[in-house]
């Protein structure tokens, strides 16, 4: 099956291993006999709701994100259809900021975002930064493990309610005090785990892969065969490490 | 200020003579460590005494390359204090001051983010800035922070100071904007224009009026010959330019170096279009000292390699190539000079120590793709050695043809055994994964530790 992809300002938003996501998500469907149709969607490009079935949005130095922000705001309606239509959506780091209802400077003034997550974004004055683990439960009653690396000085306080990506066990997450990690609305996730995190993270390659196939079929999401992994899990294996000794330091 | 100043001296000499005396590395921040706990402004001190005053290297990429070519031109005739191995701190600067004994001019490589400092502290007679790039943001932060911490430490120079910096880095470039003494140097040869702006590439909107810029040749990175289509702002004519460039692959390089004193030919025993930069970088900044051309031709073409940065290792009829990488711009680079005559098996060490960035995800900004598509085996080491593993995996390396060793040294026993006698095996380590393959061969022998200076 064809499953097609918005990648979101590809020329702007691309700070570390974005492509790395997209290529782990082309990877991981043709072995499955799927293909990954990718598609840049840039400032001024249309963004029709019913074209695709995965949403990208990576995430950019803050002079990059101010100059996307106004544009994405612009493709909000749409991002919220095809949401609601049950089209996959990851977001992350400062397209994760982007798409809850905005961010707010230490100056006070506020960008407006799409408002897809229920969250704001406060500037902090510290940047929280380093290796990050977490438990996440996207099915009920099935628990596993996302290693990562965050890089942010916004806290993100989700409102009460909505709810994370998942439950921090080590490092920061959020906003450095909730326990909190990322944000999940149906099938969108957002999260400020950055770089590697599907090549390191298989498992929610295959979840999000899963989304965006039942979006196509117009099915339900059903489990993908199972890979080897073993270079994933050993990669895997020592981010979670470093995040055990080192994450959430100041 | 004078007696205590020699008394600090002296026993911050004693303790880098100890350092090394008790084999615990090459003593070169103790020293200055030390010293700078005790007096940080002792770096003042110590530097308004040079004769020749201090000239300052600062880079995202090529620093220490950079540094050392203008310490060979300028070296022959004046007694440096220069900061060889790298160690680009404030410590590491008092370091290079307190020991260089009878020094004339101070030549200093300084890191990105203590340029504001040793700039307030030692007040210049030249600056170098040659580039800025995305790298380790886990350490520096965002390159925006990065160049305005420059912005002040340019607006706080002398008038006298001169500016020497790279016209086709369009932040680097506007920095002299405003200054009364400035040197412009840059890349002119279109023929080694990239195709298309890197995935890595960063200052790639117009730093006026945030429209993409229109690049006549992009030659490494963004650098190059810009032009905004809004608001006109471009590159600014060169003072110093590199034309007729060639490049003889991991081998050499050769360019036609043009300055305001006049025009001269120079073979560099260096591969790749970023030594063609360093090297134009180290020739403007040793000319704004008063270097002639034919000091400039004779250091250059003497100079073979910095520290840990290229380095040819033989060892029992096999030759090991060292080439560090640290971030994208530079990566790209270094496997550029592999795509001719690439080599049939690579060692990539990756670490995460704090010199390295903590956070690997830089890797995947690398373009290692058209390497991979002629590269045969790979050991993939270091701590990360998994990461790196999954890395050029995704980008198209067959699963069968990577090995995975955590340990550098078997890993470079392992690339040495693959490699056919005569051969080279090329080995591309992070900053401390480098440090630890040279204590892995000096140990056997096979190179001097650094403290002993450059290979005769």
């Amino acid at each position: 099956m064809r499953i097609t992809v918005g990648h979101l300002y590809p020329g702007y938003l691309n700070i570390y291993a974005d492509r790395g996501n997209m290529a782990v998500l082309s990877m991981r469907a043709a072995v499955r006999g799927h293909e990954l149709d990718v598609r840049s969607v840039g400032i001024g490009d249309p963004l029709d709701p019913d074209t695709f079935d995965l949403l990208y949005v990576g995430g950019g130095q803050d002079r990059e994100q101010a100059l996307v922000a106004p544009d994405l705001v612009g493709k909000a309606e749409a991002i919220q259809l095809a949401h609601s239509s049950g089209v996959a959506l990851l977001a992350v780091c400062g397209g994760y900021q982007l798409l809850g209802r905005g961010y707010r400077g230490r100056d006070g003034s506020f960008m407006p975002g799409v408002g897809l997550f229920l969250h704001e974004t406060v500037a902090g004055t510290t940047r929280m930064i380093g290796d990050v683990l977490l438990e996440c439960e996207l099915e009920p009653g099935l628990t596993r493990q996302l290693a990562g690396f965050e890089n942010h000085a916004g806290r993100t306080l989700l409102d009460p309610g909505e709810a994370p990506l998942g439950r921090v066990l080590f490092g920061f997450g959020n906003d450095g005090e909730s326990g909190f990690e990322g944000c999940r609305r149906g099938r969108a996730l957002g999260t400020y785990l950055h770089g590697p995190l599907l090549p390191r993270n298989p498992w929610l390659a295959d979840w999000l892969l899963a989304q965006a196939l039942a979006h196509a079929s117009g099915g339900e999401p059903l489990p993908l065969e199972p890979l080897p992994d073993e270079l994933e899990a050993e990669a895997f294996r020592v981010s979670a490490e470093r995040a055990r000794k080192r994450g959430g330091r100041r | 200020m004078g007696v205590r100043l020699e008394l600090e001296t002296l026993v911050a000499r004693s303790v880098g003579a100890l350092s090394r005396a008790a084999r615990r590395g090459g003593g070169t921040t103790l020293p200055g460590k030390l010293l700078w706990k005790l007096d940080p402004g002792a770096v003042d001190a110590l530097a308004a005494r040079l004769p020749l005053g201090v000239a300052l290297v600062s880079a995202t990429n090529g620093k220490t390359t950079t540094t050392a070519m203008a310490a060979r031109i300028l070296g022959g005739e004046r007694r440096l204090a220069w900061n060889q191995a790298g160690a680009n701190l404030l410590s590491g600067i008092a370091s290079a001051l307190v020991s260089a004994r009878k020094a004339e001019l101070g030549l200093l490589e300084v890191d990105e983010g203590a340029l504001f400092e040793a700039a307030a502290r030692m007040r210049p007679r030249v600056v170098a800035l040659s580039n800025l790039f995305r790298d380790q943001l886990d350490r520096y932060g965002e390159l925006e922070l990065v160049a305005e911490r420059w912005r002040r430490a340019v607006d706080g120079l002398p008038d006298s100071t001169v500016l020497v910096v790279n016209a086709d880095d369009p932040v680097v470039s506007s920095l002299a904007d405003e200054r009364a003494h400035a040197l412009r140097f840059g890349l002119d040869d279109p023929r080694h224009a990239r195709p298309e702006l890197q995935h890595a590439a960063d200052s790639k909107y117009c730093i006026r009026c945030g429209t993409p810029y229109e690049y006549a040749a992009a030659y490494v990175g963004h650098l190059g010959d810009y032009r905004c289509p809004a608001c006109e702002h471009a590159r600014p004519p060169l003072d110093v330019a590199a034309r007729s460039i060639e490049l003889h692959g991991l081998v050499a390089s050769r360019f036609r170096l043009e300055a305001p004193a006049g025009a001269v030919d120079i073979e560099l025993a260096l591969p790749g279009l970023y030594n063609v930069y360093n090297a134009t970088a180290a020739a403007s900044l040793a000319m704004a000292l008063g270097a002639s051309l034919s000091d400039v031709r004779a250091g250059l073409e003497a100079f073979s390699g910095a520290f840990g940065r290229f380095e040819r290792i033989p060892t029992g009829g096999k030759t090991v190539v060292v080439l560090l990488i640290k971030n994208p711009a530079g990566a790209n680079e270094v496997l550029r000079t592999l795509e001719t005559g690439v080599p049939p098996v690579l060692v990539l060490a990756l670490n995460d120590a704090i010199a390295d960035g903590q956070d690997v995800s830089w890797i995947w900004d690398v373009d290692f793709e058209p390497l991979l598509e002629h590269v045969g085996r790979v050991v993939a080491s270091g701590d990360r050695a998994a990461e790196i593993g999954l890395r050029l995996v995704y980008g198209g390396l067959p699963r069968d043809q990577l090995e995975v060793e955590p340990s550098l040294e078997r890993a470079l026993d392992r690339g040495l055994e693959l490699v056919d006698a005569g051969t080279e095996l090329v080995v591309l380590p992070t900053y401390t994964a480098m440090l630890a393959l040279r204590e892995i061969l000096s140990a056997r022998g096979l190179v001097r530790p650094y403290w002993e200076g450059e290979r005769p």
